[in-house]
């Protein structure tokens, strides 16, 4: 690492990404304490039981999907997509965020990512598991959704390749399972930590098992690295492609306002600044909660934070694009699609994307929002928010009235379509307190090379 | 339907469900021999259906129709081409008649009292008294049927005074023809059917006629009527219509009027004075514009002998009076407008024969009511107090399809045999009889009237087929065999129509013209523009076009069947325009409550462009209690408004808001086409100076594929939009045909109804007399289909005939396929809407095209069944299908011919000469999707001298 001293430098002028006296022992201790002590908090307890109900409503919601049908949504004809697709492109998009930290920021060699890699990934993969689970709950009929994928049947059916939806399959599969493995991937040293922590036979054995004998050698180290560093290259493309992939379902149609070649970057943009506002909306409670603040910091905050700026305007820039290829198309359908979003019966949720996605983010130009927790969590909540409603009004309001007037329509959600939308989020929440209670949240490891980097800048 | 059941019902449903599990399996033809109608193949062959002639009669007036049955089972209904009133296609009604034959809530036993009785029972207690009667001479006996044109009842009844020389025999229908047959009383002092002959006539006026959407001769008008305009022809005709209440008439009009119903008798005089007739008449009639009238009375003298005066059975006599003089006065008389006898057996006042009857019923001088038809209690105008009346009558018996509200209030319920279950015969609007032969035996106890009449007049329990023949041995010359059989088969029985009357005017005929003087009521009955905020109005009663006066409220199709032009489903509304709306501060949905004198009904409003103002429509026909499962519980009771002396316009009534509102079920909530050009229209003179002045040739767009070859067939389709008179026949026929759920009104309202040809309504002008269009939309059969591309498990493919097909058991139900139509023409089952439970409704479904299940989208497929029927018979012969084999259901049933179905690659077909037009047009041709199905554009026909409105 030759540039190491440089970097330390810069780094330096900036704010720390670890604060506190650690050494390696004291910060095994704090990070897997939580996984072996597990110290309560109330906060996690309420957590806990809140994401339990929602996720006992999304059980419900969806036996009672199965049984009745999708009516039970307030889907028609013309709106046949709504709150589900929107659902599953906006978890896609909070993805990708993981991803892009744990992978991209590898590659780029931005130490600050050491302390939220681990949970921004575990995000990653409860979120791409609740858009996987959106498009199945959306079919009409769910239980023949593997005819989706291509398998050898008896009647050599294969799927329709041209349609996006399969495209679909291959690019979220793929995601998920690169998620997976790579996670895994650097899950194991901190395994191998546990196991050796562990006081509880039982855990030990687990642990052990999923540590595949790690021992800390130096020849371990080197293939470990070199592993995670290709995977990183494997999984960085993804950030792109993924959400490229997903906005070609609406591009590829020919609907007023899906049919549009800015889609793939647009979508990217988006995702990535939904994906770091969940980051912060769940990194700002986790660190209250467990008291790791010396490790996620405000510099880690800061720099989510710009990053989301940074989207934002890319977001806004799309938005922008879009309002002016409508009339420099001079197509009508596209210009009233436009007249229509602004004004139309849809026109409120229109200005409240504007606002959460366009104007609030404007705040994080200043260094005394960025440092700001609850700012910050707020914006984050708001930019949440209005990437969902981005989603909703892409797929809704362009379908609702597209090309004859005779077949427009409405869209009103009914309970079960808030039931299932509440209810991934419930789940993903209780699966990730699941996470930070049986898995280190913050690399072990990986934290530990900074107490030595730390130490060796001291020196 | 998840509509909520209650304990009863569910037992009701349970022990009709049983009841029918048991029958299911042993449909069967009646014993006697009936007749295949002559083009069907001979002999039973298994799984090919059979076509019987028949005819489904409407306020008494038959339509030729041909049944399908599928292994003995009635499946579907098409035209008879033979017959006048048919020509081969059909009605609303009658594509739906199907469904009332196997409507799991019809009466299916006789009950005395509530409880389940046998029809010996009843013939013994009938006997009883008959013979106490008959020692009074009948007194006190009363029968009150339906309109009757059927010659073998009439015959019947009138030998009943043969034994009960004082019984008495009364008519009865709310929607009756009173009106025009006092006029052709007042003209020509005795009662005479008008007919009128559209293929003649170059002007028509209107005076809130109807002809295209009511009447018993509908559908002939509708083919008569637009055929004379259709683009080839040298000549088109011209329509004015005034009208109070929008109907199929008004909407298709090249000059319409909108005007109060009291006003248009003004019209109607001004008018008749400017064409020589002798009448008190104003010289200009407040509210409408003298350039309309000049162009009216111009066009009407300049077709002398070839105009025509209609006016509306709903409008009083004297203005169908004035009607008479103006078609004598144009001689127009013998041809244009030929009279014949009525064709109703008695064509007395219905409305006072009722009167009378429950006045007698009240006074206790009547002892024995049959009721035969008809629903009294419930369709009784209200002032008639009929269902009290019931009550004074020490025997009543009911003979229905369901025990309905009037069965509740009679000792005896006799269930009736559907028309398709009995022998029985007819007459159609000119007198040609058709012997209405059953196509299957009763699947309940069901009789007919005619056994049961007999039972009455003779005392004996004869069969509905011996009556009927015995009626015809006498009347059938020649072979009586022979001549039966003939007339089973073709569906007519020849020579029946009745002989052209001379018709001389009364000199005294528009004498008494004092209730509506122009001098003395004018000023006070002005035009709308004085009905201010909170005055009076007028409120008129109408047919409603799906459940008429009420009889098919349980009829799920026809509920479901948007209104023309409202778009409604399942309910009525109080109908009114948007100029009175905007005054009364009213909006769609919103509940009024209308008075007439002291009776007070709430109503929920529906604004409707091209309304008179002034005025509230009002349809007959809702908020039934008895209907059954689908009918009970939608809308609000009109007949409770109704009286007997204003049976149809009632003024003076006062309408209120009430600030509750009411949720509707439309399928379609905009009006206008957005500037985007949808419907294209031309006028007849543009179109003769420039043919392509409608239809600009879309810009061919490049490909980088080849092309593929269609070397087959290529089938395609060609509407006319100049010819769609917005009827929905075509809906209900691919209903029918293709075994389409319905969804009940709460899934309308939530935009999932599921017509696989839905007609599109749109304004264009002004919304207090805009112009109409219609717009059937099938699915459009895209060479490059959207859908197909997106569809990720080929559920939506192409054939190698260009039909763009659905694999039901194939798609997953992910619904893009639908967000990709730019028609929205895909119809997805977003619930298990096929009811798979009812036995009976399996019975009556098409053998040939599935049954969908929850979760799959379906669409038009141009009824790829009936293609493949016809390359089996085609194969056979070794041949190619012939042009004009392959019917599609919409293409059937369409009384003008709007749609033309074919193969585009047979030079010769109708289709490829109907694409040759230079109105033809692909809907949404710059998405480049190469639609299949194009359109004709509209050729209108105004007054050039008139301008436009």
């Amino acid at each position: 690492m030759a540039g190491a001293a440089v970097t330390r430098n810069v780094d330096e002028s900036r704010l720390p990404v670890l604060t506190g006296a650690y050494s390696y022992a004291s910060i095994s201790d704090k990070i897997s304490d939580i996984v072996l002590v597990r110290p309560s908090h109330w906060g996690f307890y309420v957590a806990f039981a809140l994401c339990t109900a929602l996720t006992l409503l999304f059980a419900g919601a969806i036996a009672y999907l199965f049984y009745e049908g999708v009516g039970i949504w307030g889907i028609d004809i013309p709106v046949a997509w709504a709150f589900a697709i929107t659902n599953f492109v906006w978890w896609v998009g909070i993805g990708h965020a993981g991803t892009f930290i744990s992978a991209f920021l590898l590659l780029l060699r931005q130490k600050w990512r050491t302390s939220v890699n681990r949970f921004a990934e575990a995000m990653t993969i409860f979120a791409v598991a609740m858009a996987g689970l959106m498009p199945i709950l959306h079919l009409g009929r769910p239980w023949f959704f593997y005819w989706l994928v291509p398998y050898p049947d008896i009647m050599n059916v294969w799927p329709q390749w041209r349609s996006p939806l399969v495209w679909d399959i291959f690019a979220i599969g793929t995601y998920i399972i690169v998620s997976i493995v790579f996670w895994y991937m650097g899950l194991i040293p901190d395994l191998a930590t546990l196991r050796d922590r562990a006081e509880h036979r039982g855990k030990q054995i687990v642990y052990g098992i999923f540590a595949l004998g790690w021992r800390g050698e130096a020849r371990q180290w080197h293939r470990f690295d070199t592993a995670y560093l290709l995977l990183a290259g494997l999984a960085t493309p993804l950030v792109i492609s993924v959400h490229s992939v997903v906005s070609l379902d609406f591009s590829i149609g020919n609907t007023p306002g899906w049919h549009s070649t800015i889609f793939p970057p647009y979508f990217v943009a988006g995702a990535l600044f939904s994906g770091f506002a969940m980051a912060l909306t769940i990194s700002i409670p986790l660190r209250a909660i467990f008291g790791l603040r010396d490790f996620i910091t405000s510099r880690h905050l800061d720099n989510i934070a710009k990053i989301m700026l940074v989207c934002g305007l890319l977001v806004a820039y799309s938005y922008a694009i879009e309002i002016f290829m409508a009339f420099y198309s001079g197509d009508r359908f596209e210009e009233y699609m436009v007249i229509n979003r602004m004004t139309g019966p849809y026109a409120p949720v229109y200005w409240a994307v504007v606002a959460c996605n366009v104007v609030v983010p404007q705040a994080l130009w200043f260094k005394r929002v960025r440092l700001s927790t609850l700012t910050l969590f707020a914006i984050s909540i708001v930019v949440n928010v209005g990437m969902w409603l981005e989603r909703f009004m892409i797929i809704v309001t362009s379908l609702h009235r597209d090309f004859l007037p005779s077949s427009w329509d409405m869209f009103y959600p009914t309970f079960w379509d808030w039931a299932i939308l509440l209810g991934s989020l419930g789940m993903f929440g209780w699966l990730f307190l699941m996470f930070v209670r049986f898995l280190p949240a913050i690399s072990i490891s990986e934290m530990r090379k900074l107490v030595r980097e730390r130490r060796d800048g001291e020196t | 339907m998840l509509d909520d059941v209650d304990r009863r019902r569910f037992l009701k449903q349970m022990s009709a469900s049983l009841a029918l599990a048991g029958l299911g399996g042993c449909t069967r033809e009646p014993q006697e021999p009936i007749l295949p109608y002559v083009a069907a193949p001979r002999g039973q062959v298994a799984g090919e259906p059979r076509f019987y002639a028949t005819a489904v009669s409407h306020g008494g007036c038959a339509l030729g129709i041909l049944v399908e049955t599928n292994m003995g089972r009635p499946t579907k209904v098409e035209g008879n081409p033979n017959h006048p009133a048919s020509l081969g296609s059909t009605d609303v009604f009658a594509q739906a008649a199907v469904l009332d034959l196997w409507d799991p809530d019809r009466s299916q036993a006789v009950t005395y009292r509530g409880e389940i009785s046998t029809w010996d029972a009843f013939a013994a207690a009938l006997q009883r008294r008959l013979r106490t009667l008959a020692q009074r001479r009948g007194e006190g006996l009363r029968i009150l049927t339906e309109t009757v044109t059927s010659p073998t009842l009439a015959a019947q009844l009138a030998a009943l005074p043969g034994r009960f020389p004082k019984a008495q025999w009364h008519q009865y229908d709310p929607v009756n023809r009173d009106p025009a047959y006092e006029g052709t009383r007042r003209a020509f002092g005795v009662p005479l059917e008008t007919l009128h002959r559209f293929d003649r006539a170059r002007c028509v006026l209107s005076l809130d006629a109807d002809f295209l959407g009511s009447g018993g001769a509908r559908v002939r008008a509708a083919r008569d009527f637009v055929q004379f305009r259709s683009e080839s022809a040298a000549a088109a005709n011209r329509l004015y219509a005034v009208a109070s209440t929008p109907s199929l008439t008004s909407a298709f009009a090249d000059h319409a009027l909108p005007l109060r119903a009291t006003d248009i008798e003004r019209v109607a005089r001004h008018i008749a004075q400017r064409l020589g007739v002798t009448v008190a008449a104003p010289d200009a009639v407040e509210g409408v514009a003298a350039s309309w009238l000049d162009a009216c009375v111009d066009d009407l003298k300049g077709n002398r002998g070839a105009a025509l005066v209609v006016a509306g059975d709903t409008q009083p006599p004297f203005v169908h009076a004035l009607a008479h003089a103006m078609n004598a006065a144009l001689g127009n008389a013998g041809s244009t407008v030929a009279y014949v006898d009525p064709i109703v057996a008695d064509a007395s006042n219905q409305h006072e024969s009722l009167r009378a009857l429950a006045s007698d019923m009240r006074a206790g001088t009547v002892d024995t009511l049959v009721v035969i038809g008809g629903n009294p209690a419930y369709c009784a105008p209200a002032d008639v107090r009929f269902a009290e009346a019931l009550e004074k009558v020490p025997m009543t018996v009911r003979m229905g399809l369901y025990d309905d509200e009037t069965s509740a209030r009679c000792q005896w319920h006799l269930p009736a045999a559907h028309f398709l279950e009995a022998w029985s015969d007819a007459r159609t609007y000119d007198g040609s009889v058709t012997i209405v032969q059953p196509v299957i035996a009763p699947l309940y106890a069901g009789r007919s009237p005619h056994e049961l009449v007999c039972l009455l007049v003779e005392g004996v329990t004869r069969s509905g087929y011996d009556l009927v023949r015995e009626q015809w041995q006498s009347k059938l010359g020649g072979d009586f065999e022979l001549g039966w059989k003939t007339a089973l088969r073709d569906g007519v029985v020849a020579g029946t129509a009745f002989a052209e009357r001379e018709a001389a005017l009364r000199a005294d005929a528009l004498a008494d013209d004092s209730p509506s003087a122009p001098g003395a009521a004018g000023a006070a009955m002005s035009s709308a523009a004085q009905s201010t905020d909170s005055g009076p109005l007028e409120l008129i009663f109408v047919a409603d076009a799906s459940v008429w006066d009420g009889r098919h409220a349980n009829n799920a199709w026809l509920q479901e069947l948007p209104r023309p032009l409202t778009k409604l489903t399942w309910d009525n509304a109080a109908l009114l325009s948007p100029a009175l709306a905007r005054r009364r501060g009213l909006a769609n949905g919103d509940v009024v409550q209308i008075e007439h004198r002291g009776v007070r009904v709430e109503a929920p409003v529906w604004i409707l462009p091209g309304h008179a103002d002034g005025a509230v429509s009002v349809s007959l026909g809702y908020g039934r209690t008895r209907a059954g499962r689908v009918g009970d519980r939608h809308g609000f009771d009109a007949y409770a408004l109704r009286t007997a002396d204003a049976a149809w316009l009632a003024r003076d009534i006062a309408v209120r808001k009430t600030g509750k509102t009411h949720r509707f079920a439309t399928t379609q909530h905009h009006h206008a086409m957005a500037g985007r050009d949808l419907v294209r229209t031309t006028t007849r003179a543009a179109f003769r100076r420039d043919p392509r002045s409608a239809v600009e040739p879309a810009a061919a767009r490049g490909t980088l594929y080849a092309p593929f070859e269609y070397r087959g067939y290529k089938w395609g389709m060609a509407i006319d939009l100049g010819a769609c008179i917005g009827c929905n026949a075509c809906t209900i026929a691919c209903q029918a045909e293709n075994n389409i759920p319905t969804v009940g009104k709460e899934e309308v309202a939530r935009g999932r109804e599921m017509h696989w040809i839905r007609v599109d309504r749109y304004y264009e002008g002004p919304p207090d007399a805009p112009r109409t269009h219609f717009q059937p939309v099938p699915c459009m059969q895209c060479q490059r289909a959207p859908c197909e591309v997106v569809c990720p498990v080929e559920a939506s493919v192409h054939d190698s005939e260009g039909i763009n097909v659905q694999v039901y058991n194939r798609c997953v139900g992910t619904r893009f396929c639908s967000n990709n139509c730019p028609y929205k023409v895909r119809r997805f089952n977003f619930f298990q809407y096929s009811d798979e439970a009812t036995e009976s409704l399996k019975a009556g479904r098409n053998p040939e095209v599935t049954v969908r299940m929850r979760g799959v989208m379906e669409k038009c497929n141009y009824c790829l069944q009936r293609i493949a029927n016809a390359r089996i018979a085609a194969d056979k012969q070794d041949r190619r299908i012939r042009d004009g084999e392959v019917v599609t259901a919409c293409e059937a049933a369409c009384p003008t011919r709007a749609i033309t179905f074919g193969d585009l690659n047979d030079p010769a077909s109708r289709v490829n000469a109907r694409k040759a037009s230079p109105l033809d047009y692909a809907l949404l041709a710059e998405l480049n999707t190469e639609p299949r199905t194009t359109y004709t554009a509209k050729l209108r026909n105004p007054n050039p001298d008139a301008g436009e409105r």
